[in-house]
């Protein structure tokens, strides 16, 4: 996620830090490199256009250009207007007396119907009573498809056919929710383009009927430059009241997120990581900003560590990933627990200094070689584990033959696990905590 | 009808209205200064042509205007008309069926992209020229994706071959070859499930269905073809780049046109990976569909449209 972004702005950074004094013309250079950056995550135009010049207006104010580290301040200003412009963290708003309608609205394909199924989930973990409704009565098999995951989720559908109109359906459902006692109706429209009039004035029926306390978004974290129309046109014809940025486990830098965020002024409240029905994210706008500076993603990683490993054992981890006293051995007893934690490429994205990596390790360590991963690790003894260098040709062909692989398979473990436990020394010897420090 | 043609220059109304238009009518008047090719470079940006593209573009177009004293901005349309027409190559080739065996379509494609209204599309665009169509159901991991299938299936009075929910869709697949040629059909359209291209397990599940077609049928699947949401931004070339490279992508079908987004997106994928611009969506409908058709893409891209607002 935003990895891409990262990389560039690293690189600018890393340009503007070795310089102790910046011009003007150093700030515009690097500038020029931000506007291009995010341009190339899809952050809309206009949007990159006010965000730069607000950058530099305060990147050349006096405070920068007296200051003995402009790099790190201009670093500083970038970092905070990130900040801004993402906006502050928002949960869903469900006070008052339930049952309480959440509309989800968007264009087709962005992921509405999965995304609805992923609420519900995430609010029945905060002890509420959902309530689904199929009222996407368009699409060929979109009542199915939700009452599907319905059923695999143990979630209550509301669903009428395709042959009742959408405001109907969820009227009904909205009165069978107070009849039923639950206390958020989640309503899953179907897909419609902001141009299409007739469609967003039934939009606009729904929201009539049932008062819904949410109208969220769902918005495709790929989307481009249109991302603005969008958002406007249906914050304007039915008042957004959130945003939901769907697919950022893939590689799109995700300046869409941006951009609606700016001209709509509504917050964003989850992000969409996955096609697993737990993968919904809050969305934490400093951490967002780390993740576009470099500073990767910590504590979204240890958060997610502590759902699935004890609390004790999540600290330990952070200890170790922090002072990169990290062997084969410890690999081997994380490996088991970080494979709950979701896809490898995920999890190195979101460790500080290996989001460049895991663009690559997809490719070389997939899930499936995390099987042959741990049989090789289980067939050294514990001194080769502690110190792998001592592992030469007899012990490899012992290994391997130990774990049914191959000396290439095992040559490549080990040259990924130098290559990891370099970058964690680097990370140790202070290339990111220097960077981190900067921003405290 | 496929609606060769007309659909296309309807679903692009927009397109032209709200960003060619605008650079026609900016390379129309003015007097070539540096506004006016900041605004151009910026009317490409926000059509999510991309940074790198469009800078190199302008400076290609640029430079012609300096050597060949072009002054005025009229005369620049015509360069920059020739460059976007460039980068898209010669375009859709009709297929051919050269074969007289099974005609595979295979159908590909990030999740919400659009592919299995594509495909329904696709189908009656065959159907419509007298083909026998049988359609395989090999998306087995999204919820209901199987009966989506099949309902379209129902409307378009074709075949289609499924499993269970969960099922290994290279199975499917493999089924569906054989119930093609048992049946006598010649064209098998394969809908695979939504992937984001960064997933390297579900990126080899399709390569493996690519595998089983071609152990099959080795000259198929004749026709790979990605669909792209036009709404989609930068992400899109690196999508092409990485489903190029596991099943050989040799097509786009550009669905959603018929939104406000502008698919500028197409000219990089077209320079950068040669991959042709096959078909546009342009609605919800079996009929809203067209081929791609270059000349009159970019054509289309510099007038400013009589068309009523689709």
């Amino acid at each position: 996620m935003f990895e891409a972004l990262t990389d560039k702005l690293q690189g600018t950074f890393e340009k503007l830090a070795r310089k102790g004094r910046l011009t003007e013309d150093d700030v515009d250079e690097g500038l020029r490199e931000v506007r291009i950056a995010l341009l190339e995550a899809d952050v809309n135009y206009k949007v990159v256009k006010d965000f730069v010049s607000r950058v530099r207006e305060r990147a050349l104010g006096a405070e920068v250009m007296r200051s003995l580290t402009p790099a790190q301040q201009v670093v500083n200003i970038v970092n905070e207007e990130l900040i801004a412009l993402l906006g502050k963290p928002s949960k869903m708003d469900l006070s008052g007396q339930p049952p309480h309608a959440v509309m989800l609205v968007g264009l087709q394909g962005s992921g509405k119907t999965t995304t609805a199924a992923k609420l519900a989930l995430h609010l029945r973990k905060q002890g509420q009573r959902p309530l689904l409704v199929a009222a996407d009565v368009r699409r060929p098999a979109a009542v199915e498809q939700l009452e599907i995951l319905g059923k695999q989720m143990d979630l209550a559908v509301h669903g009428e056919g395709t042959s009742v109109p959408p405001p109907e359906i969820c009227a009904n459902a909205l009165r069978r929710a107070k009849e039923a006692a639950y206390s958020v109706v989640i309503m899953d429209t179907q897909g419609r383009l902001h141009v299409d009039d007739q469609l967003m004035a039934e939009l606009e029926q729904i929201k009539t009927r049932v008062s819904p306390a949410e109208i969220l978004l769902v918005a495709d974290a790929m989307t481009g430059q249109d991302a603005v129309t969008v958002a406007q046109e249906f914050h304007g014809r039915v008042g957004l009241t959130g945003l939901i940025l769907t697919k950022m486990d893939g590689d799109a830098r995700g300046g869409a997120a941006l951009s609606m965020r700016s001209v709509t002024g509504v917050p964003i409240k989850f992000l969409g990581v996955g096609e697993k029905t737990g993968d919904l994210e809050d969305f934490h706008p400093d951490r967002l900003a780390s993740r576009i500076l470099g500073m990767g993603d910590v504590l979204t990683l240890i958060e997610r560590a502590e759902e699935v490993f004890d609390h004790e054992h999540a600290l330990k981890m952070e200890e170790k990933l922090r002072t990169a006293t990290f062997t084969l051995e410890d690999f081997l007893d994380q490996l088991q627990q970080v494979k709950k934690m979701g896809p490898m490429s995920q999890v190195l994205d979101m460790i500080p200094g290996l989001s460049s990596l895991a663009a690559q390790i997809p490719q070389e360590i997939t899930d499936q070689q995390l099987v042959k991963i741990e049989a090789m690790i289980n067939s050294m003894t514990r001194a080769e584990r502690q110190s792998p260098r001592i592992i030469g040709g007899s012990r490899k062909r012992r290994i391997t033959r130990g774990s049914g692989t191959t000396v290439q398979e095992l040559n490549q473990l080990l040259s990924q696990f130098r290559q990891i436990q370099k970058m964690m020394k680097q990370m140790s010897k202070g290339r990111i905590p220097d960077v981190l420090s900067m921003f405290r | 009808m496929f609606g060769r043609g007309k659909k296309i220059e309807q679903s692009l109304t927009r397109t032209r209205r709200s960003f060619f238009g605008r650079i026609s009518k900016l390379l129309g008047q003015d007097e070539l200064d540096n506004e006016v090719w900041q605004e151009l470079e910026e009317l490409l940006i926000q059509a999510d042509v991309g940074v790198a593209t469009t800078i190199d573009l302008v400076q290609t177009v640029r430079d012609q205007a300096q050597s060949q004293g072009l002054e005025k901005a009229a005369l620049v349309e015509e360069a920059v008309r020739q460059e976007l027409l460039g980068m898209l190559g010669p375009g859709s080739t009709r297929p051919t069926y050269t074969q007289n065996g099974l005609w595979v379509i295979l159908v590909v494609g990030v999740n919400g992209s659009g592919k299995t209204t594509s495909i329904a599309k696709l189908a009656r665009y065959h159907q419509q020229q007298g083909r026998n169509v049988l359609l395989a159901a090999a998306d087995t991991f999204r919820a209901a994706a199987v009966e989506q299938l099949k309902i379209w299936g129902q409307r378009l009075g074709a075949d289609v071959v499924a499993h269970q929910p969960g099922a290994d869709p290279a199975a499917v697949v493999y089924d569906a070859i054989q119930a093609g040629q048992a049946r006598g059909a010649d064209t098998l359209i394969v809908d695979t499930a939504g992937r984001l291209h960064t997933k390297y397990n579900l990126m080899q599940e399709l390569a493996k269905i690519y595998r089983v077609i071609k152990k099959q049928i080795p000259e198929a699947p004749q026709e790979t073809l990605l669909v792209l949401d036009a709404t989609m931004g930068q992400n899109a070339l690196s999508q092409a780049r990485t489903f190029k490279e596991a099943v050989d992508v040799n097509g786009i079908f550009l669905a959603k046109l018929d939104g406000t987004a502008k698919g500028g997106i197409v000219f990089a994928i077209a320079a950068e990976l040669g991959i042709p611009i096959r078909y546009v969506g342009t609605g919800e409908g079996l009929d809203d569909a067209a081929e791609f058709d270059v000349q009159e893409f970019v054509a289309g891209l510099f007038e400013e449209s009589s068309h009523p607002t689709a």
